[in-house]
């Protein structure tokens, strides 16, 4: 199922499962990478799973690259009922405090807020993956008429909880960061929580999402 | 109540509690941090007997001054780094590789790092401090680790909770050797650049920017021309990749960088290489050198043996 392994550097694998960007590719990746770390192979510090490709970090005083590379073409797969996947629903608040980007998509997309939003709401997303910054999700795909690029100059600081859009995905910025993705709204509910070790993110890779529309006074209350 | 603890009066530029790194989170976004010059903090500890994957404190440029209260204790300093020890009204010049034995009230000056970015202290005990997923590295970016995520700083006290007493100082004559060239395996996206760009990477100079953190080493100098396309569909990173954004100045990954990118990867950093490659200074030239898989893999094993020699030699 991986197209091609090839070297990062001295140090990793570059797992390639094909150019495009889909659910089912992604499923592929998550897959490989939920098999490879039940198994606690000995010499692996790090998996990196993104849409279409894997990148196995290696501690070299304890393995090389040819060494795990044979272990990985050989690897028995989990079998694909027992990959976990949760459902979960994330409440956003839209009010204009919150979508400091609404008009620009406005403009940017030929839509008017509300439809934006129906078209925003009304969907299940999927997490491709979790990353860049601690437990930011990147979920997809959002409807073609939604599809916008990003700023053209990034924010220095983006709130923590805001929910952003770009291209055919969605993310949450799980604390202050910088950042150049459209910014819809914002959600009350903590994303990362860096206090929980076994359970930091609240989405994982391959986890259903569906956002949930709430009013301000909702979210004020939400946290009380 | 706190018996032992340093007092900082000044915390210098980038000042961090560090260790070995925590692993196995790329997955969720989190890097593996860690002391930048692994070699060196493996010095520091091994100079006080300590597990060598405890603990220390690391500085960038300027370092910290700070004034010690408590039971005497023993520290280290290593790297390339010019510092004083005041005792009682005199002050004397510090050497690197060496234990010294530290009294209360006596004052630690970190002046700088000499021609070099990071260095290390680490005493005969342990910090009080807290450890998020087996590491106390601090990781400014994500607000992770020992301090509460951030940066030591002016005022702050900087607890001891355990001191060990050491019954002799120890020594290391060693110096940081330079090299001349970093050397790099191609990258992923290698084609993506035109004969021009590659040529200029792997034989023309390039400025390292002022813009360089823990996070990644930005170089200025030469644009690298992409052919192709100067996005990929973000994908994993690693310490040493060299990304190549729109604007065609290369930046490599350190230690504490963001875990997904979607830049293309012109190289990667060998392992072998990557302790000599931080201490490189904003504004210090560097040339990159092409080796492949097998090449950078015996030199990583030299290096080790190298690491184990250096460290066999302490008296």
């Amino acid at each position: 199922m991986i197209k091609n392994i090839s070297n990062l550097g001295d140090a990793a694998l570059y797992c390639d499962f094909g150019n495009s960007v889909n659910k089912e590719i992604n499923s592929k990746v998550i897959r490989y990478f939920q098999s490879i770390r039940n198994q606690n192979i000995q010499g692996i510090i790090n998996l990196t799973p993104s849409y279409n490709k894997l990148i196995i970090s290696l501690d070299l005083t304890k393995t090389n690259f040819n060494k795990i590379k044979k272990i990985i073409e050989n690897i028995s797969l989990d079998p694909n009922e027992n990959l976990s996947s949760k459902k979960i629903e994330i409440p956003v608040c839209c009010n204009e405090k919150f979508s400091l980007d609404i008009e620009r998509l406005e403009k940017k997309l030929n839509l008017n807020r509300n439809k934006i939003l129906d078209s925003f709401f009304n969907k299940e997303y999927f997490c491709y993956m979790t990353g860049f910054i601690a437990g930011m999700p990147f979920l997809g795909d959002l409807d073609n008429d939604l599809q916008a690029k990003r700023l053209e100059t990034p924010r220095v600081r983006v709130p923590k909880g805001s929910v952003g859009i770009t291209e055919q995905f969605a993310n949450i910025y799980t604390f202050e960061s910088p950042g150049g993705w459209n910014i819809i709204g914002n959600t009350p509910i903590s994303v990362f929580d860096k206090s929980n070790e076994t359970n930091p993110n609240l989405i994982s890779p391959g986890d259903s999402i569906f956002f949930k529309r709430i009013d301000i006074n909702q979210y004020k209350n939400f946290n009380d | 109540m706190i018996k032992n603890y340093f007092e900082v009066f000044r915390a210098g530029i980038n000042t961090t509690f560090q260790d070995k790194g925590r692993s196995n989170l790329h997955h969720i976004g989190i890097p593996l941090s860690g002391a930048m010059d692994g070699r060196n903090y493996l010095i520091a500890n091994s100079l006080l007997e300590n597990d060598l994957s405890s603990p220390v404190i690391e500085f960038a440029y300027q370092g910290p001054l700070f004034k010690y209260h408590g039971e005497n204790i023993n520290i280290a300093i290593t790297g390339d780094v010019i510092f004083k020890i005041k005792r009682d009204m005199v002050e004397t010049q510090g050497s690197c590789n060496k234990s010294y034995l530290i009294k209360d009230g006596d004052e630690i000056d970190i002046l700088s790092t000499n021609k070099s970015v990071y260095g290390y202290l680490a005493i005969s005990g342990e910090f009080d401090l807290k450890y998020q997923w087996g590491s106390c590295s601090t990781n400014t970016k994500a607000q992770l680790g020992s301090n509460n995520g951030e940066k030591i700083s002016d005022g702050q006290k900087i607890i001891i909770s355990k001191i060990i007493s050491l019954k002799s100082t120890k020594e290391l004559k060693h110096i940081n050797t330079k090299i001349e060239k970093i050397r790099v395996i191609k990258g992923t996206n290698y084609d993506y650049f035109s004969k021009e760009g590659i040529n200029a990477f792997f034989n023309k100079s390039f400025t390292i920017s002022k813009l360089s953190d823990r996070m990644g080493m930005r170089l200025e100098g030469h644009k690298i021309d992409n052919i192709v396309n100067t996005n990929i569909k973000s994908e994993g990173l690693i310490k040493g990749v060299v990304q190549v954004p729109s604007d065609g100045n290369p930046i490599i990954m350190l230690s504490d960088h963001g875990t997904i990118g979607g830049y293309p990867k012109i190289g990667v950093v060998i392992s072998a290489d990557y302790d000599k490659l931080v201490q490189l200074t904003s504004g210090s030239k560097i040339k990159f050198q092409e080796i492949d898989l097998p090449e950078a893999e015996t030199l990583y094993d030299l290096y080790q043996m190298e690491t184990k020699n250096i460290i066999s030699q302490i008296k």
